[in-house]
Protein backbone atom coordinates (compact mmCIF):
# COMPACT_ATOMS: atom_id res chain seq x y z
CA UNK A 1 0.00 0.00 0.00
CA UNK A 2 1.42 3.59 -0.34
CA UNK A 3 1.32 5.62 2.13
CA UNK A 4 -0.78 8.92 1.79
CA UNK A 5 1.43 12.07 2.41
CA UNK A 6 -0.85 13.91 4.40
CA UNK A 7 -3.92 14.18 6.85
CA UNK A 8 -6.55 16.81 7.19
CA UNK A 9 -6.03 18.48 11.06
CA UNK A 10 -6.80 21.85 12.72
CA UNK A 11 -3.44 23.95 12.21
CA UNK A 12 -2.62 25.78 15.69
CA UNK A 13 -0.86 28.87 16.53
CA UNK A 14 2.45 27.72 18.05
CA UNK A 15 3.00 25.32 14.73
CA UNK A 16 1.30 22.09 15.90
CA UNK A 17 -1.50 20.13 14.41
CA UNK A 18 -5.08 18.89 15.99
CA UNK A 19 -7.06 15.54 14.79
CA UNK A 20 -10.23 17.39 16.69
CA UNK A 21 -11.31 21.01 17.38
CA UNK A 22 -12.40 21.20 21.07
CA UNK A 23 -13.23 23.87 23.01
CA UNK A 24 -12.56 22.49 26.48
CA UNK A 25 -13.75 23.52 30.52
CA UNK A 26 -10.76 22.47 32.61
CA UNK A 27 -11.35 22.71 36.34
CA UNK A 28 -7.88 23.33 38.12
CA UNK A 29 -9.21 21.32 41.28
CA UNK A 30 -12.15 18.28 42.37
CA UNK A 31 -14.22 21.02 43.99
CA UNK A 32 -14.53 23.46 40.77
CA UNK A 33 -16.33 20.28 38.90
CA UNK A 34 -19.53 21.82 39.19
CA UNK A 35 -18.82 25.10 37.88
CA UNK A 36 -16.86 23.31 35.03
CA UNK A 37 -19.73 21.40 34.36
CA UNK A 38 -22.56 24.12 34.06
CA UNK A 39 -20.06 25.99 31.71
CA UNK A 40 -20.26 23.16 29.08
CA UNK A 41 -24.16 22.68 30.05
CA UNK A 42 -24.70 26.08 29.71
CA UNK A 43 -22.44 26.59 26.04
CA UNK A 44 -22.76 23.95 23.18
CA UNK A 45 -19.53 22.77 21.37
CA UNK A 46 -17.67 22.56 24.56
CA UNK A 47 -16.83 19.92 26.65
CA UNK A 48 -15.97 20.01 30.63
CA UNK A 49 -13.08 17.61 32.09
CA UNK A 50 -13.90 17.14 35.84
CA UNK A 51 -11.85 15.03 38.22
CA UNK A 52 -10.48 13.69 41.46
CA UNK A 53 -7.46 15.89 42.37
CA UNK A 54 -5.85 19.40 42.78
CA UNK A 55 -6.44 20.74 46.31
CA UNK A 56 -3.31 20.25 48.75
CA UNK A 57 -0.58 18.04 46.80
CA UNK A 58 2.86 19.09 47.04
CA UNK A 59 6.22 18.48 45.55
CA UNK A 60 6.67 16.03 42.67
CA UNK A 61 2.76 15.37 42.73
CA UNK A 62 1.98 18.65 42.46
CA UNK A 63 4.12 19.61 39.28
CA UNK A 64 2.76 16.42 37.76
CA UNK A 65 -0.82 17.75 38.53
CA UNK A 66 0.30 21.14 37.00
CA UNK A 67 1.70 19.30 33.87
CA UNK A 68 -1.19 16.81 33.06
CA UNK A 69 -3.54 20.14 33.42
CA UNK A 70 -1.11 22.44 31.10
CA UNK A 71 -0.22 19.84 28.78
CA UNK A 72 -4.24 19.05 28.34
CA UNK A 73 -4.81 22.56 27.91
CA UNK A 74 -1.93 22.78 24.72
CA UNK A 75 -2.54 19.74 23.32
CA UNK A 76 -3.07 20.40 19.80
CA UNK A 77 -6.83 18.51 19.50
CA UNK A 78 -7.57 21.84 21.84
CA UNK A 79 -8.62 24.94 20.32
CA UNK A 80 -9.22 27.10 23.16
CA UNK A 81 -9.54 27.13 26.81
CA UNK A 82 -11.33 28.03 30.05
CA UNK A 83 -9.44 27.15 32.76
CA UNK A 84 -11.66 27.27 36.52
CA UNK A 85 -10.04 26.87 39.91
CA UNK A 86 -10.78 28.08 44.10
CA UNK A 87 -8.02 30.27 43.59
CA UNK A 88 -6.71 32.69 41.83
CA UNK A 89 -2.92 31.59 42.10
CA UNK A 90 -2.53 27.97 40.80
CA UNK A 91 -5.69 29.20 38.30
CA UNK A 92 -3.79 31.49 36.76
CA UNK A 93 -0.03 29.06 36.90
CA UNK A 94 -2.45 27.01 34.34
CA UNK A 95 -3.78 29.51 32.11
CA UNK A 96 -0.37 30.94 31.97
CA UNK A 97 1.13 27.43 31.03
CA UNK A 98 -1.21 26.91 28.04
CA UNK A 99 -0.68 30.69 26.62
CA UNK A 100 2.96 29.78 25.69
CA UNK A 101 1.02 28.03 22.78
CA UNK A 102 -0.68 30.90 21.49
CA UNK A 103 -4.22 29.27 21.88
CA UNK A 104 -7.34 31.74 23.09
CA UNK A 105 -7.22 30.67 27.05
CA UNK A 106 -9.10 31.93 30.11
CA UNK A 107 -8.92 31.70 33.46
CA UNK A 108 -11.54 32.17 36.69
CA UNK A 109 -11.48 31.42 40.15
CA UNK A 110 -14.16 31.14 42.47
CA UNK A 111 -13.32 32.71 45.55
CA UNK A 112 -15.20 36.06 46.72
CA UNK A 113 -17.39 35.08 43.61
CA UNK A 114 -19.33 32.24 44.30
CA UNK A 115 -20.11 29.25 41.86
CA UNK A 116 -23.14 31.78 40.15
CA UNK A 117 -21.17 34.15 39.50
CA UNK A 118 -18.37 32.46 38.14
CA UNK A 119 -20.26 30.12 35.75
CA UNK A 120 -21.90 33.73 34.22
CA UNK A 121 -18.51 35.10 33.11
CA UNK A 122 -16.94 32.02 32.21
CA UNK A 123 -19.96 30.64 30.17
CA UNK A 124 -19.87 34.29 28.43
CA UNK A 125 -16.33 33.40 27.47
CA UNK A 126 -17.10 30.02 26.92
CA UNK A 127 -19.32 31.27 23.87
CA UNK A 128 -16.91 33.32 22.19
CA UNK A 129 -14.50 30.70 22.11
CA UNK A 130 -17.45 27.85 21.05
CA UNK A 131 -18.18 30.23 18.18
CA UNK A 132 -14.16 30.86 16.97
CA UNK A 133 -13.54 27.52 17.22
CA UNK A 134 -16.41 26.39 15.08
CA UNK A 135 -14.73 28.62 12.09
CA UNK A 136 -11.42 26.44 12.23
CA UNK A 137 -10.84 24.62 8.63
CA UNK A 138 -9.50 20.92 8.49
CA UNK A 139 -6.10 21.70 6.34
CA UNK A 140 -3.85 19.49 4.42
CA UNK A 141 -1.23 18.64 6.85
CA UNK A 142 1.85 16.26 6.68
CA UNK A 143 2.21 13.04 8.20
CA UNK A 144 4.63 13.99 10.48
CA UNK A 145 2.03 16.63 12.09
CA UNK A 146 0.65 13.24 13.78
CA UNK A 147 1.73 12.16 17.33
CA UNK A 148 0.23 8.59 18.02
CA UNK A 149 0.62 6.97 21.43
CA UNK A 150 -0.27 3.87 22.27
CA UNK A 151 -1.35 1.43 24.92
CA UNK A 152 -2.61 -2.16 25.25
CA UNK A 153 -5.73 -3.43 26.95
CA UNK A 154 -7.56 -6.20 28.71
CA UNK A 155 -4.86 -7.96 26.61
CA UNK A 156 -4.33 -11.47 26.26
CA UNK A 157 -2.61 -13.91 24.44
CA UNK A 158 -4.30 -13.08 20.53
CA UNK A 159 -2.67 -9.31 22.25
CA UNK A 160 0.69 -10.38 21.79
CA UNK A 161 0.22 -12.83 18.55
CA UNK A 162 -1.55 -9.94 16.42
CA UNK A 163 -3.18 -6.53 17.32
CA UNK A 164 0.01 -5.39 19.36
CA UNK A 165 2.72 -6.85 16.43
CA UNK A 166 -0.10 -4.68 13.70
CA UNK A 167 0.61 -1.46 15.74
CA UNK A 168 4.29 -2.38 15.62
CA UNK A 169 4.00 -2.30 12.05
CA UNK A 170 2.24 0.51 11.95
CA UNK A 171 4.92 2.17 13.84
CA UNK A 172 7.69 0.52 11.39
CA UNK A 173 6.17 2.15 8.22
CA UNK A 174 4.93 5.85 9.69
CA UNK A 175 8.46 6.18 11.80
CA UNK A 176 10.28 7.13 8.01
CA UNK A 177 7.49 9.82 7.38
CA UNK A 178 8.96 11.88 10.99
CA UNK A 179 6.20 10.55 12.88
CA UNK A 180 6.58 11.31 16.77
CA UNK A 181 5.29 8.01 18.61
CA UNK A 182 5.26 6.88 22.24
CA UNK A 183 4.84 3.56 24.59
CA UNK A 184 4.42 3.81 28.15
CA UNK A 185 2.85 1.50 30.64
CA UNK A 186 6.11 0.68 32.70
CA UNK A 187 4.88 -1.90 35.19
CA UNK A 188 3.64 -3.92 32.04
CA UNK A 189 7.27 -4.26 30.54
CA UNK A 190 8.08 -5.99 33.87
CA UNK A 191 10.21 -9.45 33.11
CA UNK A 192 10.95 -8.13 29.49
CA UNK A 193 12.71 -4.70 30.85
CA UNK A 194 15.77 -6.13 29.74
CA UNK A 195 15.13 -7.17 26.67
CA UNK A 196 13.55 -3.50 26.14
CA UNK A 197 16.29 -1.40 27.61
CA UNK A 198 18.39 -2.92 24.75
CA UNK A 199 16.08 -0.64 22.55
CA UNK A 200 17.29 2.40 23.82
CA UNK A 201 18.91 4.11 20.63
CA UNK A 202 21.49 5.59 23.22
CA UNK A 203 23.47 4.14 26.11
CA UNK A 204 21.48 7.19 28.43
CA UNK A 205 17.83 6.29 26.45
CA UNK A 206 18.58 2.67 28.11
CA UNK A 207 20.11 3.44 31.35
CA UNK A 208 16.89 6.16 31.93
CA UNK A 209 14.80 3.32 30.78
CA UNK A 210 16.29 0.81 33.37
CA UNK A 211 16.31 3.83 36.24
CA UNK A 212 12.16 4.20 35.53
CA UNK A 213 11.44 0.87 35.72
CA UNK A 214 13.34 0.38 38.55
CA UNK A 215 12.01 2.78 40.66
CA UNK A 216 8.33 1.80 39.42
CA UNK A 217 8.86 -1.77 40.47
CA UNK A 218 10.30 -1.10 43.67
CA UNK A 219 7.37 0.68 44.42
CA UNK A 220 5.25 -2.35 43.50
CA UNK A 221 7.18 -4.45 45.82
CA UNK A 222 7.41 -2.05 48.80
CA UNK A 223 3.24 -1.42 48.65
CA UNK A 224 2.67 -4.77 47.79
CA UNK A 225 0.45 -7.33 50.10
CA UNK A 226 0.61 -10.48 47.54
CA UNK A 227 1.87 -11.75 44.54
CA UNK A 228 -0.35 -9.00 42.82
CA UNK A 229 -2.61 -11.69 41.58
CA UNK A 230 -5.54 -10.36 41.48
CA UNK A 231 -3.94 -6.97 39.73
CA UNK A 232 -1.15 -8.52 37.36
CA UNK A 233 -2.35 -10.05 35.30
CA UNK A 234 -5.75 -9.23 35.51
CA UNK A 235 -8.52 -11.78 36.05
CA UNK A 236 -9.59 -10.56 31.87
CA UNK A 237 -6.29 -11.24 30.88
CA UNK A 238 -5.76 -14.78 32.96
CA UNK A 239 -9.72 -15.56 30.92
CA UNK A 240 -8.06 -14.62 27.58
CA UNK A 241 -4.80 -17.14 28.67
CA UNK A 242 -2.44 -14.36 30.21
CA UNK A 243 -0.62 -16.40 32.54
CA UNK A 244 2.21 -14.60 34.05
CA UNK A 245 3.42 -10.57 33.89
CA UNK A 246 6.36 -11.75 32.13
CA UNK A 247 3.79 -13.23 29.75
CA UNK A 248 2.09 -10.08 29.49
CA UNK A 249 5.26 -7.74 29.05
CA UNK A 250 6.62 -9.32 25.95
CA UNK A 251 2.86 -9.48 24.32
CA UNK A 252 2.85 -5.76 25.46
CA UNK A 253 6.48 -5.01 23.90
CA UNK A 254 5.14 -5.90 20.45
CA UNK A 255 3.85 -2.74 19.94
CA UNK A 256 6.99 -1.10 19.54
CA UNK A 257 7.92 -3.04 15.92
CA UNK A 258 11.49 -3.22 15.70
CA UNK A 259 11.90 0.56 16.47
CA UNK A 260 14.22 1.80 19.18
CA UNK A 261 13.26 4.76 21.56
CA UNK A 262 15.05 7.87 21.72
CA UNK A 263 14.14 8.99 25.06
CA UNK A 264 12.29 8.30 28.09
CA UNK A 265 9.69 10.77 29.43
CA UNK A 266 8.39 11.68 32.66
CA UNK A 267 4.64 11.25 32.75
CA UNK A 268 3.07 13.87 31.10
CA UNK A 269 6.14 15.12 29.34
CA UNK A 270 6.17 16.85 26.44
CA UNK A 271 9.11 14.86 24.19
CA UNK A 272 11.53 17.69 23.01
CA UNK A 273 14.12 15.39 21.04
CA UNK A 274 12.31 15.54 17.48
CA UNK A 275 10.82 12.95 15.83
CA UNK A 276 10.66 8.99 16.56
CA UNK A 277 9.90 6.60 19.81
CA UNK A 278 9.65 7.95 23.33
CA UNK A 279 8.87 6.32 26.12
CA UNK A 280 6.90 7.75 28.71
CA UNK A 281 6.79 6.57 32.32
CA UNK A 282 3.34 5.57 33.19
CA UNK A 283 0.59 3.52 35.37
CA UNK A 284 -0.53 0.51 33.11
CA UNK A 285 -4.53 1.66 34.11
CA UNK A 286 -5.59 2.59 30.65
CA UNK A 287 -7.56 6.03 31.20
CA UNK A 288 -4.39 7.31 33.26
CA UNK A 289 -1.62 6.14 30.68
CA UNK A 290 -4.30 7.65 28.18
CA UNK A 291 -4.31 11.15 29.61
CA UNK A 292 -1.19 11.07 30.47
CA UNK A 293 0.09 10.40 26.79
CA UNK A 294 -2.48 12.84 25.68
CA UNK A 295 -0.97 15.64 28.41
CA UNK A 296 2.41 14.94 26.40
CA UNK A 297 0.90 16.50 23.35
CA UNK A 298 -0.16 13.14 21.45
CA UNK A 299 -2.77 13.83 18.74
CA UNK A 300 -4.11 10.44 18.02
CA UNK A 301 -3.97 6.79 19.95
CA UNK A 302 -3.97 2.99 19.11
CA UNK A 303 -5.12 0.76 21.60
CA UNK A 304 -4.83 -2.69 21.09
CA UNK A 305 -6.95 -4.93 23.10
CA UNK A 306 -7.65 -9.07 23.73
CA UNK A 307 -10.61 -9.41 25.89
CA UNK A 308 -12.84 -5.76 25.30
CA UNK A 309 -11.19 -2.99 26.72
CA UNK A 310 -13.54 0.20 25.87
CA UNK A 311 -11.50 3.10 27.10
CA UNK A 312 -11.92 6.72 25.66
CA UNK A 313 -10.41 10.13 26.14
CA UNK A 314 -12.06 13.35 26.06
CA UNK A 315 -9.64 14.84 23.86
CA UNK A 316 -7.45 12.28 22.22
CA UNK A 317 -9.15 9.82 20.00
CA UNK A 318 -8.86 6.38 21.10
CA UNK A 319 -8.37 4.33 18.02
CA UNK A 320 -9.42 0.20 19.17
CA UNK A 321 -8.67 -2.56 17.26
CA UNK A 322 -8.58 -6.37 17.92
CA UNK A 323 -7.30 -9.95 16.57
CA UNK A 324 -9.78 -11.43 19.14
CA UNK A 325 -12.29 -13.08 16.88
CA UNK A 326 -14.93 -13.27 19.26
CA UNK A 327 -14.44 -9.77 21.02
CA UNK A 328 -14.40 -8.72 17.40
CA UNK A 329 -17.79 -10.41 17.03
CA UNK A 330 -19.43 -9.81 20.94
CA UNK A 331 -18.14 -6.26 21.05
CA UNK A 332 -18.09 -5.08 17.49
CA UNK A 333 -19.56 -1.39 18.58
CA UNK A 334 -15.82 -0.83 20.23
CA UNK A 335 -13.79 -1.66 17.56
CA UNK A 336 -12.68 0.79 15.03
CA UNK A 337 -10.46 -2.21 13.36
CA UNK A 338 -10.53 -5.78 13.00
CA UNK A 339 -7.55 -8.10 12.50
CA UNK A 340 -8.50 -11.33 13.82
CA UNK A 341 -8.17 -12.62 10.26
CA UNK A 342 -4.66 -12.61 11.08
CA UNK A 343 -5.57 -15.43 14.07
CA UNK A 344 -6.96 -17.74 10.81
CA UNK A 345 -3.94 -16.83 8.34
CA UNK A 346 -6.27 -14.85 6.01
CA UNK A 347 -4.22 -11.53 6.36
CA UNK A 348 -0.67 -11.24 7.01
CA UNK A 349 1.05 -8.46 9.59
CA UNK A 350 1.44 -6.00 6.77
CA UNK A 351 -1.99 -5.87 5.49
CA UNK A 352 -2.83 -5.62 8.93
CA UNK A 353 -0.95 -2.83 9.36
CA UNK A 354 -2.33 -0.83 6.49
CA UNK A 355 -5.59 -1.76 7.47
CA UNK A 356 -4.75 0.02 10.90
CA UNK A 357 -2.90 2.87 8.78
CA UNK A 358 -6.10 3.63 6.75
CA UNK A 359 -8.36 3.24 10.09
CA UNK A 360 -6.00 5.86 11.99
CA UNK A 361 -5.81 8.96 8.67
CA UNK A 362 -9.92 8.30 8.98
CA UNK A 363 -9.91 8.62 12.43
CA UNK A 364 -7.29 11.48 12.06
CA UNK A 365 -9.46 13.37 9.35
CA UNK A 366 -12.40 13.62 11.70
CA UNK A 367 -14.05 10.22 11.75
CA UNK A 368 -15.79 9.50 14.83
CA UNK A 369 -14.10 6.67 17.03
CA UNK A 370 -16.36 3.78 18.31
CA UNK A 371 -14.50 5.15 21.73
CA UNK A 372 -16.67 9.03 20.75
CA UNK A 373 -19.75 7.83 19.33
CA UNK A 374 -20.09 6.23 22.29
CA UNK A 375 -19.23 8.98 24.70
CA UNK A 376 -16.10 7.36 26.21
CA UNK A 377 -13.78 10.58 27.58
CA UNK A 378 -12.21 9.04 30.67
CA UNK A 379 -10.37 11.80 32.34
CA UNK A 380 -8.18 10.33 35.09
CA UNK A 381 -5.23 12.04 36.74
CA UNK A 382 -2.13 10.09 37.40
CA UNK A 383 -1.61 11.00 41.79
CA UNK A 384 1.83 9.70 43.42
CA UNK A 385 1.18 9.89 46.89
CA UNK A 386 -1.29 11.35 49.51
CA UNK A 387 -2.00 15.18 49.69
CA UNK A 388 -0.64 17.00 52.56
CA UNK B 1 -3.12 -22.85 5.33
CA UNK B 2 -5.73 -23.21 8.57
CA UNK B 3 -4.18 -23.29 11.82
CA UNK B 4 -5.04 -24.19 15.60
CA UNK B 5 -2.22 -23.48 17.43
CA UNK B 6 -0.02 -20.29 16.86
CA UNK B 7 4.17 -20.63 18.43
CA UNK B 8 6.07 -17.85 18.17
CA UNK B 9 9.70 -18.97 18.39
CA UNK B 10 11.05 -22.22 17.63
CA UNK B 11 12.47 -22.09 20.90
CA UNK B 12 8.85 -22.00 22.63
CA UNK B 13 7.72 -25.21 24.52
CA UNK B 14 4.53 -23.70 24.76
CA UNK B 15 1.84 -22.93 22.23
CA UNK B 16 -1.60 -20.59 21.75
CA UNK B 17 -5.03 -21.92 20.49
CA UNK B 18 -6.25 -19.96 17.82
CA UNK B 19 -9.17 -21.55 16.90
CA UNK B 20 -12.65 -21.45 19.45
CA UNK B 21 -11.69 -24.26 21.17
CA UNK B 22 -9.67 -27.97 21.08
CA UNK B 23 -10.79 -31.17 22.37
CA UNK B 24 -8.85 -33.99 24.11
CA UNK B 25 -7.23 -36.15 21.58
CA UNK B 26 -7.36 -33.48 19.02
CA UNK B 27 -4.94 -33.68 16.10
CA UNK B 28 -3.75 -29.92 16.08
CA UNK B 29 -1.74 -28.36 13.07
CA UNK B 30 0.65 -25.60 14.88
CA UNK B 31 2.23 -22.70 12.42
CA UNK B 32 5.86 -21.72 13.70
CA UNK B 33 5.94 -17.81 12.95
CA UNK B 34 9.46 -17.14 13.32
CA UNK B 35 10.36 -19.34 10.36
CA UNK B 36 6.54 -20.33 8.99
CA UNK B 37 7.79 -24.08 9.70
CA UNK B 38 4.85 -26.35 10.86
CA UNK B 39 4.67 -28.92 13.38
CA UNK B 40 2.04 -31.51 14.61
CA UNK B 41 0.73 -32.13 18.44
CA UNK B 42 -1.91 -34.12 20.18
CA UNK B 43 -3.92 -32.55 22.87
CA UNK B 44 -4.65 -33.96 26.10
CA UNK B 45 -7.00 -31.36 27.70
CA UNK B 46 -9.68 -29.30 26.13
CA UNK B 47 -8.26 -25.68 25.61
CA UNK B 48 -10.05 -22.35 24.69
CA UNK B 49 -8.80 -19.56 22.17
CA UNK B 50 -5.79 -17.50 23.62
CA UNK B 51 -4.67 -20.51 25.87
CA UNK B 52 -1.69 -22.19 26.09
CA UNK B 53 -0.01 -26.05 25.13
CA UNK B 54 2.57 -28.05 26.28
CA UNK B 55 4.28 -28.59 23.17
CA UNK B 56 6.82 -30.94 25.73
CA UNK B 57 6.62 -32.75 28.94
CA UNK B 58 7.81 -30.54 31.44
CA UNK B 59 8.17 -30.68 35.32
CA UNK B 60 8.34 -28.91 38.06
CA UNK B 61 10.85 -25.69 37.76
CA UNK B 62 11.49 -26.02 34.16
CA UNK B 63 11.30 -22.47 32.62
CA UNK B 64 8.21 -21.86 30.53
CA UNK B 65 9.76 -20.19 26.55
CA UNK B 66 7.16 -17.61 25.01
CA UNK B 67 8.28 -15.32 22.05
CA UNK B 68 11.97 -17.42 22.87
CA UNK B 69 12.30 -15.52 26.46
CA UNK B 70 11.42 -16.53 29.80
CA UNK B 71 7.73 -16.16 31.06
CA UNK B 72 7.73 -18.20 34.45
CA UNK B 73 8.15 -21.32 36.23
CA UNK B 74 6.45 -24.56 36.38
CA UNK B 75 5.06 -25.55 39.55
CA UNK B 76 3.28 -28.52 38.91
CA UNK B 77 4.82 -30.93 36.20
CA UNK B 78 2.81 -31.06 32.72
CA UNK B 79 2.50 -33.55 30.45
CA UNK B 80 2.85 -32.49 26.13
CA UNK B 81 -0.38 -31.56 24.74
CA UNK B 82 -1.60 -30.38 28.29
CA UNK B 83 -3.08 -27.05 29.48
CA UNK B 84 -0.91 -24.43 30.57
CA UNK B 85 -2.03 -21.45 32.92
CA UNK B 86 -2.15 -20.42 36.22
CA UNK B 87 -2.53 -23.57 37.77
CA UNK B 88 0.74 -24.98 36.45
CA UNK B 89 2.51 -22.16 35.97
CA UNK B 90 3.71 -18.89 38.20
CA UNK B 91 5.36 -15.51 37.38
CA UNK B 92 9.53 -15.39 38.55
CA UNK B 93 8.90 -11.64 39.62
CA UNK B 94 6.40 -10.15 42.18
Amino acid sequence: MEIPKSFLGYKRENGRAGTRNHVIILPVDDISNACAEAVANNIKGTIALPHSYGRLQFGADLELHFRTMIGTGSNPNVAAVIVIGIEPKWTKRIVDGIAKTGKPVEGFHIERTGDIGTVMKASKKAQEFSQWASEKQREECPMSDLWISVKCGESDTTSGLASNPTVGNLMEKLEPMGVHLCFGETSELTGAEQVCATRGATKEASEKFMKTWNDYNDFILKEATDDLSESQPTAGNIAGGLTTIEEKAFGNFQKIGNLKFIDVLEPAEQPEKGPGLYFMDTSSAAAECITLQAAGGFNIHLFPTGQGNIVGNPIEPVVKLTANPLTAKSMSEHVDCDVSKILSREMNLSEAGDKLIETTLRVANGRLTCAEALGHKEFVMTKLYRSA
Amino acid sequence: MATDIIIHDKKDNVGVVVIEKITPKQDCKCWIMEDDSSTDIQSMDEIPLGHKIAMVDLKEGDTILKYGHDIGKVVKSIKKGEHVHVHNVKTKKW
